[in-house]
């Protein structure tokens, strides 16, 4: 069975079809790649699996349970966790506490027992640091601890947003441009992690990315879209090779 | 500049992990404690009054500086908490049920106004709040059979079972040690995880929502507590007034709440203990004042609100993080001087967010 199912989705804002019949499966423990170029619709996809949007029509099924039925807060619960294009990181928080967050679908205290910090409380916030300390770990980023976000540059505050959203224990990653606005050695550290994390933490990924050189490298297949259709699904090489996605990228003779 | 070596988890838990810290609030707690016996009659009362203050503090900084909620309406819970505790201290109940009972009505009803509120933002949910603290005081003061109107309602003593807490040194304690367990309790939740989801929907709803928090039940529970905590400081500014009227609760009484959080430092406890003594010295300071300005402006009316909005903007357009802000540039100062850099403190621009999802 698939990891997530896409079918037949339709996303539309007033008269315009963001999303037009789009269907895709993604297996499980693969690195799913969706391309098109801007206004193609690929962050629409995002935000319709992560709830943010409504679809029209279609279905979006996630290890078998139909994500519809979730709200925006759910989704992670069933396992599915996301970064954003424009970096949405707490600023006035540390990098810890940012990633403590990211654990906030696992807290499991109330805010009366956390009035008093029973030791339960304390208990569990051990248990939540174990984890942020293993994600820490895994990209490297421990000198980064006790730093506000405000402070950190573009680069790192990427890889922040990718740590918090590890820290939720997802099943599937959705990466909306993991790798834009990243210099070249940083792009390569970001495609050694997530093969890291889809080999050693065996979790599925799906990313928006332009950085063909990227997407080469990591994902196993490729969605390429247009116009809020799909023009074609395979390995990297087919994908480009392929006549109607280099006309939606280059344009065709007159 | 003394360097943590940090060797477990609990030190990120624990508070003053610092030494000086430590030195600092056992300082504050045991000036605190030996006052009443040192200073007396005006004084003490107003002392008592700032620690008042720094309860219905505490509680608009959890909504206003934690949760990023402006709200322009906690004198109305103020006014809830001191009505519903007089009100039932006049039917004989003792005062350790009626305190509660008061902020729990008020929590409930900020549980209320959170729930109409929790889709608001910026310039809506301040009108909201300002709308709610007008309909509070104009319904208080239409409620006469029970709340007696605009003629008032005297405070009935502080008891239970015949014993009575009267003004003086007794009340004092009594409210310190409130003080310091609020403290403690908002200072632990901020440790938690509902203080790290009211930052993570101050700062970004989007990801916190992706995160799994609900935004609005987030919301909800911030002006619960919030209104809970006002409400308590409500009930026990009762017992310094000794009478109370519905005016006393106005919007008049909620900007200086909410002037005390921001001049004080928003997002700290600390700028709310700072924003109380603030607004406990202000009206002293401005009598004094009065004073040595010619008679025809010390009598102006308006002269308190003058100041106070001018104190506000000044703040805001200055000093931004208040109060606390200054202390800890101070701070920083003294430790790392002559080496002290003006533009450790200057944030750079923000890079590119958009209210858009994208």
């Amino acid at each position: 069975m698939s990891e997530l199912e896409v079918n037949n989705l339709v996303v539309a804002f007033g008269g315009v079809k963001a999303i037009n019949d789009v269907s895709f499966s993604v297996e499980p423990g693969e690195i799913y790649a969706v391309i098109g170029p801007n206004g193609a619709g690929k962050s629409t996809i995002f935000n319709a699996i992560s709830r943010v949007y409504t679809p029209q029509f279609g279905s979006i099924r996630f290890q078998g349970q139909e994500l519809l039925n979730c709200e925006a807060h759910e989704v992670v619960s069933a396992g599915i966790a996301r970064t954003f294009q424009n970096i949405e990181l707490f600023e006035n928080a540390t990098v810890l506490d940012n990633l403590l967050v990211g654990r906030a679908s696992k807290v499991r205290t109330g805010a009366l027992s956390e009035f008093f910090f029973t030791p339960r409380v304390r208990r569990e916030e051990h248990e939540h640091r174990r984890k942020v300390e293993d994600i820490l770990d895994l990209l490297d980023m421990q000198h980064h601890r006790y730093e506000k976000v405000a402070d950190l540059s573009y680069g790192a505050r990427k890889n922040v947003e990718l740590a918090r959203a590890l820290c939720a224990d997802p099943k599937l990653l959705l990466l909306d441009e993991p790798a834009s606005g990243l210099n070249p050695e940083e792009t390569a550290d970001m495609s050694f992690w997530l093969k890291d994390i889809k080999e050693e933490l065996g979790v599925t990924i799906v990313m928006v990315e332009h950085d063909m050189n990227l997407v080469g490298r990591i994902a196993d297949r490729v969605l390429a879209i247009a116009g809020g259709e799909v023009l074609a699904v395979g390995n990297v090489t087919e994908v480009q090779s392929n006549p109607t996605v280099q006309a939606a990228y280059l344009g065709t003779d007159a | 500049m003394q360097v943590l070596f940090k060797t477990n988890y609990d030190q990120d838990i624990n508070y003053l992990v610092d030494r000086g810290e430590r030195v600092r609030v056992l300082l504050a707690l045991a000036l605190a404690l030996i006052a009443p016996l040192v200073v007396g009659g005006y004084f003490l009362s107003e002392l008592t009054m700032f620690l008042v203050y720094i309860i219905a503090g505490l509680g608009l900084m959890v909504l206003v500086g934690f949760t990023g909620m402006v709200s322009f309406g906690h004198g109305a819970f103020l006014g809830i908490g001191a009505y519903t505790h007089s009100v039932l201290l006049g039917y004989g109940l003792p005062f350790f049920i009626t305190l509660p009972a008061g902020a729990l009505a008020a929590g409930l009803i900020g549980a209320a106004l959170g729930r109409a509120a929790s889709k608001m933002h910026g310039f809506y949910m301040a009108i909201a709040t300002l709308a709610f603290a007008i309909v509070v005081e104009t319904g208080i003061g239409a409620w006469e059979h029970v709340t007696g109107g605009h003629m008032g309602l005297s405070v009935p003593p502080m008891a239970a079972f015949g014993w009575e807490v009267t003004a003086g040194p007794l009340q004092y304690y009594l409210i310190l040690a409130l003080v310091v367990f609020c403290i403690w309790g908002v200072a632990n939740l901020m440790r938690s995880p509902t203080g790290r989801a009211f930052v993570a929907v101050r700062d970004s709803e989007t990801s916190a929502r992706s995160l799994g928090l609900n935004i609005a039940r987030t919301r909800i529970k911030a002006f619960f507590i919030s209104a809970m905590l006002t409400g308590l400081a409500g009930g026990l500014l009762s017992h310094l007034v000794f009478y109370l009227s519905p005016e006393s609760f106005g919007v008049n009484e909620s900007l200086k709440l909410l002037l005390m959080v921001i001049v004080g430092g928003l997002g700290t406890i600390t700028g709310a203990i700072f924003g109380a003594v603030f607004v406990s010295i202000l009206p002293n300071l401005i009598n004094l004042l009065q004073n040595f300005l010619p008679s025809s402006i010390a009598e102006a009316a308006g002269l308190e609100q003058l100041l106070f909005g001018a104190i506000i903007s000044g703040f805001i357009m200055f000093e931004p993080e208040g109060l606390y802000g200054r202390w800890r540039k101070l701070r920083l100062f003294i430790e790392t001087f002559p080496y002290y850099k003006r533009a450790t403190f200057t944030r750079q621009k923000r890079y590119l967010k958009t209210e858009r999802f994208r």
